[in-house]
């Protein structure tokens, strides 16, 4: 089975354009020293230095793939990515590890519950959240073939399905159901799956879809399903704010498009750390607590 | 140096601070910080980096990039005298219509990389470094920043990072003029000794009068081919306008037509022009 780290290395001896940095987080490329050599660049805990050294490399013709905790890769080095990569609009590929509730028993401190909401503000920047390993290895190979810059909310998981192939810049849709559709990305879908089949069985007919992108937006599989659900519900480990309930309303706001919509997400907190089933259960986004707080969208129309 | 290059940079210098006077006026621009720079960028320019108007894209060229990006004016003077660039741009300056402003950005010939934000560029030097580096490439890397520039941590941690990978073709060349914006450096976050931090740091560490054009000729000559190189240069704020030299003051510089002539006429006569503009102490 291809993994991150493999494709990472295969791609890198195919075309020497990639370079692989990271800010002293190895857990995703730590055999890559050996195989790379010299286009293997550890900058030790600089994420700033890191990414304006990525823009320099880029400048030159390269293709850093860059590695940091997602926390410090998007928030300590904001403004070098902003600014250096960003206004120069270099092909510089983020490497998100541990975004959302991955960073389980941390704390605050490593929680990136505004990752995307940040960086999908920055002109140019492409936004991916792969469901689990097989989503992200299929996914990959056509978000760094891009002349862009592009964030990855990391996930290597294993998958519960099989996914359908990736079309750049397009959403998977895993079931489609009248009553309502649930939008999801990145590591929460395995629960939103598990949730759907809970669901069903309470005789609910529901859609489900897989992101995959948050920029750009698959707004083409919105307006198609838009009249046949009656009701969107946004799931993801991500701030309220900013995320995909903020990209979907802005959608449907500036193509004056109606239908309610509900959002589970977490609204101005952040998680009490814990194992990660832990967090999962506390928070309530546990496939039976994912069905509660649904049903309760439901019954209270709101 | 012999007498007949150092007129010629001397003269090159001198026309280079005339281009940059009048952009001090309608809108102004930062005169002081431009001024203290002008000698230095001459020196690399003229008469030491391998770059010239044929190879501003060429991948073998000499790299400099301007950390310090608001004396940019003594950068696009540089440019007008090279050639670069007509000297009719830089009356386009502050106009939407071109893109001549405060700071620098790629849309210029011969800008390797946009500024203003202090201490973004000597990272983005350092990955030009690298890649020269792995491509086992002979060029070489000039980063110019200001001493107040040296206040932001991201400067310290990219000095960490080439000293790490030992990279001896990259120097920052430090503009020491002894002011940040409103201030002079030592009244506010003291950076001295210079010299020791940088050698602690693990740069080969160089101090020079940096408008002596026989001391930047000698320092640029000397850099180290083991660590990556620092050279400071101890300049004037201003200088060449005896009027707003080394004053806290004169930072940004926006003049009537009537002072920027009185300003033109002081650079080559040496009389002190009459200022009432208003003092610009904060930008």
């Amino acid at each position: 089975m291809m993994t991150y780290e493999k494709l990472l290395e295969k791609t890198a001896l195919e075309d020497d354009r990639f370079v692989v940095m990271t800010a002293e987080n190895r857990a995703l490329v730590r055999n890559l020293p050996q195989s790379l050599g010299g286009r293997f660049i550890d900058t030790g805990i600089t994420e700033q230095t890191m990414i304006g050294a990525a823009a320099g490399l880029a400048l030159r013709g390269r293709k850093p793939v860059v590695h940091a905790l997602s926390a410090f890769l998007t928030m300590r080095a904001f403004e070098f990515t902003r600014t250096s990569v960003g206004i120069a609009h270099l092909p510089v590929k983020y490497s998100s590890f541990i975004p959302g509730v991955l960073s389980d028993g941390n704390g605050p401190t490593h929680q990136a519950l505004e990752d995307v909401s940040i960086m999908r503000g920055i002109p140019g920047m492409e936004v991916f959240a792969p469901a689990d390993e097989e989503d992200l290895v299929e996914m990959l190979p056509y978000i760094w073939a891009t002349e862009n810059p592009s964030y990855v909310r990391i996930n290597t998981k294993p998958s519960i399905i099989t996914h359908k192939p990736y079309e750049f810049g397009k959403a998977e849709v895993i079931f489609e159901g009248a009553d309502f559709t649930i939008l999801t990305y990145g590591f929460m879908l395995e629960n939103c799956i598990k949730a759907h089949q809970l669901l069903s069985d309470l005789g609910h007919k529901v859609g489900l879809v897989n992101l995959r992108n948050l920029k750009p937006f698959d707004g083409d599989l919105i307006q198609s399903i838009l009249p046949k659900t009656g009701r969107f519900i946004t799931v993801e480990d991500h701030f309220l704010t900013g995320g995909l309930f903020s990209i979907l309303a802005e959608f449907l706001v500036k193509n004056n498009l109606h239908i309610p919509v509900s959002a589970i997400a977490f609204e101005e907190k952040w998680f009490s750390p814990g194992t990660l089933q832990d967090v999962i259960e506390n928070e309530g986004l546990s496939p039976q607590k994912l069905v509660e707080r649904i049903e309760k969208f439901i019954h209270n129309a709101y | 140096m012999n007498e007949m290059k150092l007129k010629e940079l001397e003269d090159f210098a001198l026309r280079v601070r005339k281009h940059i006077i009048p952009m001090a006026s309608q809108g102004g621009c930062f005169l002081g910080a431009s001024l203290s720079a002008v000698d230095l960028l001459t020196y690399l320019y003229v008469n030491h980096m391998q770059i010239d108007q044929s190879k501003l894209k060429d991948p073998n060229r000499d790299y400099l990039f301007l950390s310090k990006g608001h004396d940019v004016p003594a950068l696009y003077g540089i440019f007008v005298e090279l050639g670069w660039i007509t000297k009719d741009r830089l009356s386009n300056h502050l106009s939407t219509s071109d893109h001549v402003y405060w700071h620098p950005n790629r849309n210029i010939p011969g800008v390797e990389f946009h500024s203003g934000s202090l201490g973004q560029l000597p990272s983005v030097s350092i990955g030009v470094a690298m890649d020269i580096k792995l491509r086992g490439g002979e060029n070489r890397v000039y980063c110019v920043m200001g001493d107040g520039e040296l206040n932001e941590g991201s400067c310290w941690e990219a000095f960490l990072v080439a000293n790490a990978y030992k990279l001896n073709n990259l120097t920052f060349i430090i503009d020491r003029n002894q002011f940040q914006a409103n201030m002079a450096t030592e009244d506010l976050i003291p950076l001295e000794s210079l010299v020791e931090k940088f050698e602690a740091f693990g740069l080969h560490t160089q101090r020079i009068d940096g408008h002596d054009f026989n001391q930047l000729a000698s320092a640029f000559n000397r850099v180290d081919s083991i660590s990556p190189n620092v050279i400071i240069c101890d300049t004037v704020r201003g200088k060449g306008l005896p009027s707003i030299e080394a004053r806290a003051d004169r930072w940004f510089c926006n003049f009537s037509e009537k002072e920027i002539q009185e300003l033109m006429e002081e650079l080559v006569s040496g009389q002190v022009a009459n200022l009432t503009a208003e003092k610009l102490v904060v930008r």
